[in-house]
């Protein structure tokens, strides 16, 4: 048992430890280290034009992607050096944001399902951050549950007609393309009838609404399709099998393991490490302690849970579904942390200015941006039945649309 | 990186699983917990003969020699298997203080013997209710006697020797602790069971009247040893919590595929499943942080006080958890005497104080994550 690098992991190591040290724009990184959930800010600056500026220098070196194929703008690193590179990419990687539903699973779908051609034109400027790319999954009608999608394809010649509504797609106001699901045929059992496409999201007919979050934000989308024509070379993956290519990009989720899981932890300890209460710091109260104490561990045990999975990628094992352990884990404990350290400081935790709040409304923005990191890719419910039936074993749901048509699937709770 | 245990270590594992589930079902936990002996014998023999009980002891005083990784997978299946000895007592606390701080002969009279099952050895910490600090030691040593009464004793009726930690000064400060070592088969000790939530494994009061006595490790660093010995044995004990954990775990999710209520797996229930995937979430935090423990116990590293208060802490929580929702899975079924659900039920709430509360060790974690801080 140990921390070390092979020999060869180091020397990998090393070699990216310098670049960066080299490359990174050092400018930002105190205000980078600063940023946390719901709150990433670069003063002077905008956040878009940094990260596409780091991102193409990342490109020009190769450094960009790596763990993809040099052919398609990456490195092509193991996946354990992929890890060892977000290690030591650290806060410059906050800038990847933007990138990560395109380089993380729009870009591993198309790699899987699109022509070579395609994928040599397409990859090297999703890699290089020239082009973003979104998500089209979610709709109104259905998110965990999104097979039960409506978006209508149709056939018409060598192109179809896309009709219908997406909804909560992140980024899709700044993104140049998008990965897109439909239902290509209602008349049968909903899994059967889904096809994939990636599309231009500036094609006629697209158009993109942003939606006002709850914490005051714009960052995800209504977007809507008016006979939209896209051409079938844009398929990805045999007309109504689009769910088994739905599988390949959320199956690629599980894979940036390595990436940290905020819990708000770390902001909490610093913060009662220098709040002062009536009766002295707060971190000599032992009411303080104790919750301290029990969200160290949990932060501490997802650190660790991740240095396992890291260990077993680095005997060349697959992640897993138990890899659904750190969202479900972070996401209600950065919700209470952020509860936490605001109840700490009694009535003025309700203010979010800069000036009147305790280190300039960081934990006020964290609850506010918190209850989306627990729906957003799987809720936590979605996760927990992941667990409980592809880690523990446990029965399925029972699922009462399973072989009806699509068509005939109500749609209505209450009449 | 390989943040793992060896193949050698995962073989040792499966070794000690295997031999465990044959020496020790749940009929031999019971025999213990029923009262029809003090601790299971043949088990300890066996446990012996297998090399276990010295796995990390020295070869030169008759251990298997190999380290304390090893004796972290033997832990976890002790663990599981709930086994009704006094493992904890003479393994992780007087073996650990002896190979700390004991003289030359004092590890070659005890170790050996420890190795071999002949020596059962414990720790003389608590004086009644509270937690360990140097203020509650209240039992005196003076020319090398005994004075005081130490409760709960692990194992304590049935030990031959014991660590005590003693009074030797009245300065208000750590080093006013020593600790000695009594042979407790020699006379001046008078050793009287009591009953406790887990009588699988007993708890004793220790009266010591002018009882004869002889020190361990140097005069007045006896609390920082006990630390040290504590810090240890929190990360062993971590794993045996962390055995409990799992099998709990697959006590419940084998009975919810089983059991058929409203004309359905209970298992199928989504209640009953997001019960279980927390259980699942909780063991496996805790396994991280013990294997983090294990790393820092094995390697000596100075982030040991920090890892063993969080693996402490991690599979003190997951234990109670997976024990007690453990039992709400399995309903009626689950509060009877008869099903062994309550068995892990009681070891996991006894374990969660066996070395101090929880509590405790969260304070003494935050304590320690400060000092780090402004180091
Ligand atoms: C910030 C943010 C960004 C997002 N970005 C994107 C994006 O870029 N692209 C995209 O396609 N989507 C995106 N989403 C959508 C996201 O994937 C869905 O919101 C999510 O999957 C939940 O679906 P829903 O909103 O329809 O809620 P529902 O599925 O209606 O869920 C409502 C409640 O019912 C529960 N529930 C539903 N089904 C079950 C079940 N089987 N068992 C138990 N409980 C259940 C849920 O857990 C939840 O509590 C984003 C969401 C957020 C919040």
């Amino acid at each position: 048992m140990n921390f070390d690098d092979t020999p060869q992991e180091a020397e990998f190591r090393a070699k990216a430890r310098a670049w960066i040290a080299a490359n990174a724009p050092k400018q930002y990184e105190a205000e980078l280290k600063k940023a946390s959930l719901g709150r990433l800010k670069l003063d002077g600056a905008n956040v878009l034009d940094v990260a596409k500026a780091w991102q193409k220098k990342k490109a020009e070196a190769g450094w960009a992607v790596p763990h993809w194929p040099k052919d398609y703008g990456g490195r092509g690193v193991s996946p354990i050096e992929r890890v060892i590179w977000q290690q030591e990419e650290g806060v410059f990687g906050k800038l990847g944001a933007l990138f990560i539903i395109g380089q993380g699973m729009c870009g591993p779908t198309m790699m899987a399902y699109a022509t070579e051609e395609q994928k040599r034109h397409y990859l090297p400027p999703l890699a290089s951050g020239e082009n973003i790319w979104c998500q089209l999954f979610s709709e109104p009608a259905g998110g965990s549950d999104v097979a039960g999608l409506r978006t209508r394809a149709e056939r018409d010649g060598d192109d179809w007609i896309i009709n219908g509504q997406k909804i909560w797609t992140s980024g899709a106001h700044y993104s140049d393309y998008g990965i897109l699901i439909t239902r290509s045929d209602p008349t049968v059992p909903k899994h059967k009838g889904l096809t994939m496409f990636f599309l231009d999201m500036r094609s006629k007919g697209v158009e993109i609404k942003p939606i006002k979050q709850a914490n005051g934000n714009s960052d995800f989308n209504e977007v809507y399709f008016t006979d939209v024509r896209i051409p079938d070379s844009q398929r990805l993956g045999a007309v109504n099998d689009g769910w088994n290519v739905s599988l390949t990009t959320l199956m690629n989720e599980r894979m940036s393991i390595g990436a940290n899981v905020a819990t708000g932890f770390p902001e909490l300890f610093e913060f009662c490490n220098n709040l002062m209460l009536e009766d002295g710091p707060a971190i000599d109260d032992r009411a303080v302690r104790s919750k301290l104490a029990s969200w160290a561990v949990r932060a501490s045990g997802l650190k660790y849970t991740s240095f396992r999975a890291i260990s077993a990628l680095s005997r060349g094992e697959r992640p897993g579904p138990e890899n659904s352990i750190g969202k479900l884990v972070a996401g209600s404990m950065i919700q209470d942390v952020a509860t936490y350290a605001l109840d700490l400081q009694g009535a003025a935790g309700m203010l979010t200015g800069a000036e009147d709040a305790e280190v300039a409304g960081r934990f006020q923005a964290m609850l506010l941006r918190s209850p989306a990191t627990r729906v957003e890719g799987g809720t936590d419910e979605i996760l927990r039945n992941i667990i409980a039936e592809r880690v523990l074993g446990l029965p399925g749901d029972i699922r009462v649309d399973k072989d009806v048509p699509f068509n005939k699937i109500p749609t209505k709770g209450r009449a | 990186m390989n943040f793992d245990f060896s193949d050698d270590q995962k073989q040792l594992r499966d070794q000690a699983r295997r031999f465990l589930a044959e020496k020790c079902p749940p009929k031999a936990v019971r025999a213990v917990l029923e009262g029809n002996a003090d601790y299971d014998r043949e088990l300890w023999k066996g446990l012996a003969e297998m090399g276990f009980l010295g796995v990390a002891i020295p070869e030169e005083f008759g251990g298997a020699g190999a380290g304390h990784l090893e004796l972290c997978v033997i832990a976890e299946e002790i663990g599981r298997a709930l086994a009704p000895v006094p493992f904890a007592s003479t393994v992780y606390l007087a073996a650990e203080a002896l190979m700390l701080a004991g003289s030359e002969a004092q590890k070659r009279k005890w170790l050996p013997a420890i190795s071999s099952g002949e020596a059962i050895g414990t720790l003389a910490l608590f004086e009644g209710t509270g937690n360990p600090s140097p203020q509650a030691i209240k039992l005196v040593a003076s020319n090398g006697t005994l004075t005081g009464v130490k409760k709960p004793v692990p194992d304590g009726a049935i030990a031959d020797f014991a660590i005590v930690a003693a009074r030797t000064g009245s300065s208000g400060r750590e080093t006013d602790i020593s600790l000695f070592l009594v042979d407790l088969k020699a006379g001046g000790v008078e050793a009287k069971a009591l009953q406790n939530v887990d009588p699988s494994r007993q708890q004793a009061e220790l009266t010591f009247k002018n009882c004869k006595a002889e020190p361990l490790g140097p005069a007045n660093e006896g609390w920082s040893i006990l630390s040290r010995v504590l810090d240890r044995a929190a990360v062993l004990i971590a794993f045996e919590q962390v055995g409990g954990s799992d099998r709990a775990l697959e006590m419940g999710r084998d009975y919810a595929l089983d059991r058929i209520a409203f004309g359905r797996p209970i298992g199928s229930f989504q209640a009953v499943k997001h019960l279980l995937a927390d259980m699942y979430v909780s063991a496996t935090l805790a396994r991280s942080n013990c294997y983090y423990g294990a790393w820092a116990l094995s390697t000596n590293a100075s982030e040991l006080p920090e890892a063993a208060a969080a693996a402490r802490i991690s599979a003190t929580q997951a234990f109670q958890h997976c024990s007690k929702n453990n039992i709400q899975v399995h309903g009626g079924m689950g509060f009877t005497w008869e099903f062994d659900c309550h068995l892990y039920y009681r070891r996991s709430n006894a374990l969660a104080l066996s070395l101090g509360s929880l509590s405790y060790w969260e304070d003494t974690l935050i304590d320690r994550m400060r000092k780090k801080n402004a180091a």
